[in-house]
């Protein structure tokens, strides 16, 4: 079987996900096209070599429906003969393009494919889309379905994390996050994002706070006790967790990932096809996995995926020199840590979601790109990617520097 | 030619359907009552003469829904979802086929509509209702484990929406003539003498006989379907609150939702189909018949007095003595006097009995407070209730409870000193918890004249009384006992005198299981979720520190000290007595035993409970120990019936849900039984006992019982008198 490789990566910076964000007024296709664009062109990317364009997209309905992946790439200008389609799986949808990317090539299917996602939370908000598993009463019963606030909540208090110690992780990922700012470590994959007369709308990351104190962060009002008492979800879950007394609230809008508009995408190729690219590649994927894991606490998957895509690539915990485990709550990324015993000094080393926020569709992507261009300032040669899923998932990638 | 209803049409070609079912008191769906509608809706068709139809009733309500007793033996006739389906589809096409005669259908609700009687009117063009508070509207099929079947969960939601559909259906109360207004159940509000004036004006109008539902582009109100991101929440939090509420023993809010859901999102004629086939699902699963059963036929008998001896004539209402003014005599005071009852409330201080009468004032006040009562109204309950240390302020009493602390003694001399000045012919009760009446007798001047009333805590509240009869209670007294109950406005059971009587002992069990799980290292929060996960109101050891540990371990010492080598001890007596006698936590009252009661917070499991019972390395599932906390109970009263201390299946479940909350799903302990299957259960037993202890051993009547495959109810005969 052929390897697949990482060529390249690109990705728009994250706007806040609400009407007064910057990006709000790009549509999304528009937004995942100017990513495209911008792929082509830093890499003088004959678009005719393309077999596929595929985009990770959770809320795939209004500007955001209609195979979005096919019509980005028309909208960016890529050769008529390049296919796209759009997939979802939930969070990890954009690691899960790049995962699909890798299989058609290793697969030796393609030669050359675009991985990637988009999510523009300000104009199709979440859940936008319906669905049966929380909005048929019948599967919402049957899949004991809970708000995933509710599920982060519950890893907290089944694993003792206090309000403090979810406190203090967020701040961490806004010190690293404003470090990694501060000295440009995202410079060089960041596509700005133009509005229809070209003026820049935005060229940085628009969510972080960095001045934040735990004292700010401790102010802020528990986001899912409604939910979980008044709602009647906490009883859904005591069913399924019937040794825990009451559910410790801990997780608020400081702690968990912000809403975000963005999207990212990464060049992938077979080695035969680099030489065609007139390009040297920068990664390999060395394996991949999506794993099934209890769905009504829904976020345990990350270490599941990671032991499972070790044991594909015949590795350890001990072989990763970086993490990046998607800060969808604090107590996920602190649950990982736990159960791989992977160090906080090699996880999440410049912020993630908590700070830069999480344009669900796309932060697959952007999360593999970032921890590429870590690897190469850090002179380190692996990383595993992660992310938890939508009704009991989770999804994980190892690359190599090559 | 109809039999349950006179039509006569004006002159202007309007008939008026009045029905009017004869020998009840309330309509109800009867077959003739339907057959009735279905010619009524021929001849409406037919005759080109006529050209509208008011509907209405000739009762004080309108129609008040199905007959109960003929759904209750729907289940043991082993209907199949299919009959059932065809059982709901043929009400439901009847009222269909009122939807869509052609000719304008208006309903005069002159009176309360329920059930049927609401989807009825729902089917009809107009609706006009009588603007009397008597005059509610409700679909309260839920609370019978049912869900209307004839239109109801189809025309609600688009009349008012899904969100609003979605809490009147699975709430099942009923709404005042305003509210009904406001929301859009009904068009118009009238005097109830006008309404069917009102219904003739409003077809002489001419109006276009089509439903909503039928005209062409036709929405929900508040919209449908899964894309409106609002009904996907309405159905999301709808489905944890109802999970919440029923801890998902109850299917029929959970089947309500289902058709709410699957039937706004498709046309009209099929959404019936729909509907037809989640009632289907309901009427052919048992816990439907269980809360008909058990609820309304076995409640409602005993209501009736149906143990009440014959040919005992009623009297007039006592005047009743209470002997002790604490928790339970303040309380049985105030509830005599708040039916109407002259009351002598007597303890051994004028202020210990004027602090008794204090208690009715202030509930009365309360009451004043929130304008549920007049100032009046309360001064004259407060009248009714004499507080004295005077026994001579009983001599005129018909009947004297006497409520004082459980001790022998005590109770003796107070019973000694009520009786000497009491008439010969006075009734003597007790309401002991746990001390054999028949031994209370013995200081009353005559055992035929002694009886138990074993009320609950807290009297208000508490819907049922125990009342037990010793070998020696005659007749009269226990019809005097079951009458004053009656007056109550309370549910009796009637026992047979033995230690714990049946709800004791039965309560019992559930509070010792819970505390053997715990010294079994069982994580105590598994054992408090999985009894509320079972039904249970309270977990087996918040209860107990309701009740207070000290109380249990010296009953179980009392019990020790009266059988002598008779006794066997709990299995959770070394749990009672290190808790009271070494760690010295003896209960909520006393500042902590199972929880901590930390002020200003809610109470929670003493974080010490894991160093004296230290945590089992392995922890059995949610479903076994749900398993153990129901099947004990129910062995318990098995034990009791066997003993004949509970005499009828109806008592004993009535008596276990009403008061020791043992879950209304089950239908009561027996019931229990009863739907696990006889055999079913005596192996679990079996099993359980094995892994467990002899506690779960079956008795050998209910090991017969598996052996012939006879369940405790006998299956009714469909229609027979209940």
């Amino acid at each position: 079987m052929a390897d697949a490789y990482i060529y390249d990566h690109v990705r728009s910076p994250r706007g806040r996900g609400k009407p007064d964000g910057a990006l709000h007024e790009v549509p999304p296709v528009e937004l995942a096209s100017q990513v495209l664009a911008a792929l082509r062109e830093r890499s003088a990317l004959d678009t005719r070599v393309v077999d596929d364009v595929i985009l990770g997209c959770v809320t795939p309905v209004g500007d955001q429906g209609s195979g979005i992946g096919r019509i980005a790439a028309l909208n960016a200008g890529y050769d008529e003969n390049v296919a796209g389609y759009q997939l979802n799986r939930f969070c990890a949808s954009g690691l899960e393009a790049v995962n699909s990317a890798a299989a058609q090539i290793i697969a030796g299917q393609s030669d050359v494919a675009v991985g990637g996602g988009v999510e523009s939370m300000s104009r199709v908000p979440m859940a936008s889309d319906g669905g049966a598993w929380y909005g048929d009463p019948a599967v919402a019963r049957r899949t004991y379905f809970v708000p995933q606030g509710i599920g982060a909540d519950l890893i907290a208090t089944l694993e003792g994390f206090s309000r403090a110690d979810v406190d203090a992780y967020a701040l961490e990922s806004q010190r690293r996050a404003a470090t990694a700012i501060a000295e440009g470590r995202f410079a060089r994959s960041l596509a700005p994002i133009r509005d229809v007369i070209g003026e820049t709308l935005l060229e940085r990351d628009e969510l972080p706070r960095p001045g934040t104190t735990l004292a700010d962060l401790g102010a802020l009002k528990p986001a899912f006790q409604q939910a979980g008492e008044e709602g009647g979800f906490a009883s859904v879950a005591m069913l399924r967790y019937p040794h825990v007394e009451a559910i410790r609230y801990v997780h608020t809008a400081g702690n968990s990932s912000g809403i975000v508009d963005g999207a990212a995408a990464v060049l992938l190729g077979s080695k035969a096809a680099g030489r065609r690219l007139g390009r040297a590649p920068r990664a390999r994927i060395r394996a991949f996995a999506s794993i099934g894991s209890e769905p009504t606490i829904m976020l345990t998957g990350p270490a599941l995926a990671t032991q499972k895509a070790l044991k594909r690539a015949r590795m350890s915990v001990s072989d990763i020199d970086l993490f990046e485990v998607n800060e969808a709550f604090a107590a996920v990324v602190m649950r990982f840590m736990r159960d791989t015993g992977a160090s906080h000094d090699r996880v999440n080393v410049n912020g993630g979601a908590i700070a830069l926020g999480h344009p669900l569709g796309a932060t697959g992507a952007v999360i593999l790109g970032t921890v590429l261009d870590e690897l190469e300032r850090r002179g380190l040669a692996t990383a595993l990617v992660t992310l938890c899923v939508g009704g009991g998932m989770g999804t994980a990638t190892i690359i190599e520097r090559v | 030619m109809y039999k349950t209803l006179t039509a006569v049409a004006d002159s202007s070609g309007i008939l008026t359907a009045t029905i009017d079912l004869p020998d009840r008191s309330m309509n109800v769906f009867t077959p003739e009552l339907i057959a009735d509608l279905d010619a009524i809706v021929r001849q409406l068709k037919d005759d080109a003469a006529l050209r509208g139809l008011v509907i209405t009733s000739g009762k004080a309500s309108f129609i008040a829904g199905a007959d109960i007793k003929d759904l209750v033996t729907a289940y043991e006739r082993g209907i199949t979802p299919r009959q059932a389906f065809d059982w709901s589809q043929s009400l439901s096409q009847l009222l269909r086929r009122v939807e869509t005669v052609g000719k304008p259908v208006a309903a005069a609700i002159n009176g309360l509509a329920l059930g049927g009687g609401l989807e009825l009117a729902l089917a009809c063009h107009y609706r006009v209702l009588a603007d009397d508070p008597k005059a509610v509207l409700g679909l309260p099929e839920v609370k019978i484990g049912l869900l209307p079947g004839a239109g109801g969960t189809q025309r609600v939601p688009r009349l008012i929406g899904i969100a609003a559909a979605a809490r009147f259906l699975t709430d099942g109360s009923s709404l005042p003539p305003a509210e009904a207004l406001k929301i859009g159940l009904v068009h118009e509000l009238a005097p109830a003498a006008e309404a069917v004036a009102r219904a003739r004006a409003w077809i002489a109008t001419g109006p276009e006989p089509v439903a909503p539902w039928d005209r062409k582009g036709f929405r929900i109100p508040g919209g449908a379907g899964l894309m409106n991101p609002a009904i996907g929440q309405a159905f999301s939090v709808g489905t944890a609150l109802v999970t919440k509420l029923t801890q998902r023993n109850y299917p029929a809010p959970a089947e309500i939702l289902s058709a709410l859901y699957e039937g706004t999102t498709v046309p009209f004629d099929t959404a019936l189909r729909v509907e037809s086939k989640h009632f289907a699902r309901l009427l052919t699963g048992p816990v439907a018949r269980n809360l008909m059963r058990t609820m309304f036929v076995c409640k409602g008998e005993l209501d009736k007095l149906s143990r009440r001896p014959a040919g005992v004539p009623r009297g007039s209402p006592p005047r009743l003595g209470v002997l002790g003014a604490g928790m339970m005599g303040a309380g049985i005071a105030h509830v005599a006097a708040r039916a109407g009852l002259e009351v002598v409330l007597l303890d051994t201080t004028a202020e210990q009995a004027a602090r008794g009468r204090a208690h009715a004032q202030k509930e009365l006040a309360r009451e004043v407070e929130r304008g549920r009562r007049t100032t009046e109204s309360a001064a004259a309950v407060l009248g009714r209730i004499e507080a004295t240390a005077d026994y001579e302020r009983l001599a005129r009493c018909d009947l004297v409870i006497e409520a004082v602390f459980e001790d022998r003694a005590v109770k003796a001399e107070v019973t000694r000193r009520a009786a000497a000045v009491l008439p010969k012919t006075a009734v003597i009760a007790s309401n002991t918890s746990t001390l054999p009446i028949t031994g209370l007798s013995a200081a009353a001047p005559s055992a035929a004249r002694f009886i138990g009333l074993h009320f609950f805590s807290p009297v208000e509240k508490m819907p049922l009384v125990e009342v037990i009869v010793t070998k020696k209670t005659g007749d009269e007294t226990l019809a005097r006992g079951l009458d004053l109950v009656a007056l109550l406005k309370k549910t009796p059971i009637v026992v047979n005198d033995s230690r714990g009587f049946y709800t004791s002992r039965v309560f019992g069990a559930y509070c010792q299981e819970g505390q053997a799980m715990l010294a079994e290292g069982i994580d105590p929060a598994l054992i408090e979720n999985a009894a509320r996960v079972a039904g249970m109101p309270v977990g087996p050891l918040a209860v107990t520190d309701e009740v207070s540990l000290e109380l249990q371990y010296r009953v179980a010492l009392q019990t020790r000290t009266d059988l002598g080598d008779r006794y066997v001890a709990p299995v959770s007596l070394p749990v009672l007595k290190h808790f009271v006698e070494d760690l010295k936590r003896l209960g909520r009252k006393s500042g902590g035993g199972f929880y901590d009661y930390p002020a200003g917070a809610p109470k929670r499991l003493w974080p010490g409970l894991a160093a004296e019972y230290p945590r089992a390395a392995v922890q059995p599932s949610l479903a076994a120990v749900r398993e153990r906390l129901l099947h004990i109970q129910a062995l318990e009263a098995a034990r009791c019936f066997e003993a004949g201390v509970v005499t009828t299946p109806a008592e004993a479940d009535v008596g276990s849900i009403l008061a020791i909350g043992f879950p209304a799903w089950t239908g009561g302990t027996l019931s229990y039984i009863d739907t696990i299957g006889v055999a079913r259960f005596v192996a679990d037993c079996a099993r359980l006992a094995r892994a467990h202890g002899e506690r779960f051993r079956a008795p050998a009547a209910l090991r017969a019982r598996a052996k012939d495959g006879t369940a405790y109810h006998t299956p009714r005969a469909p229609g027979a008198a209940a």
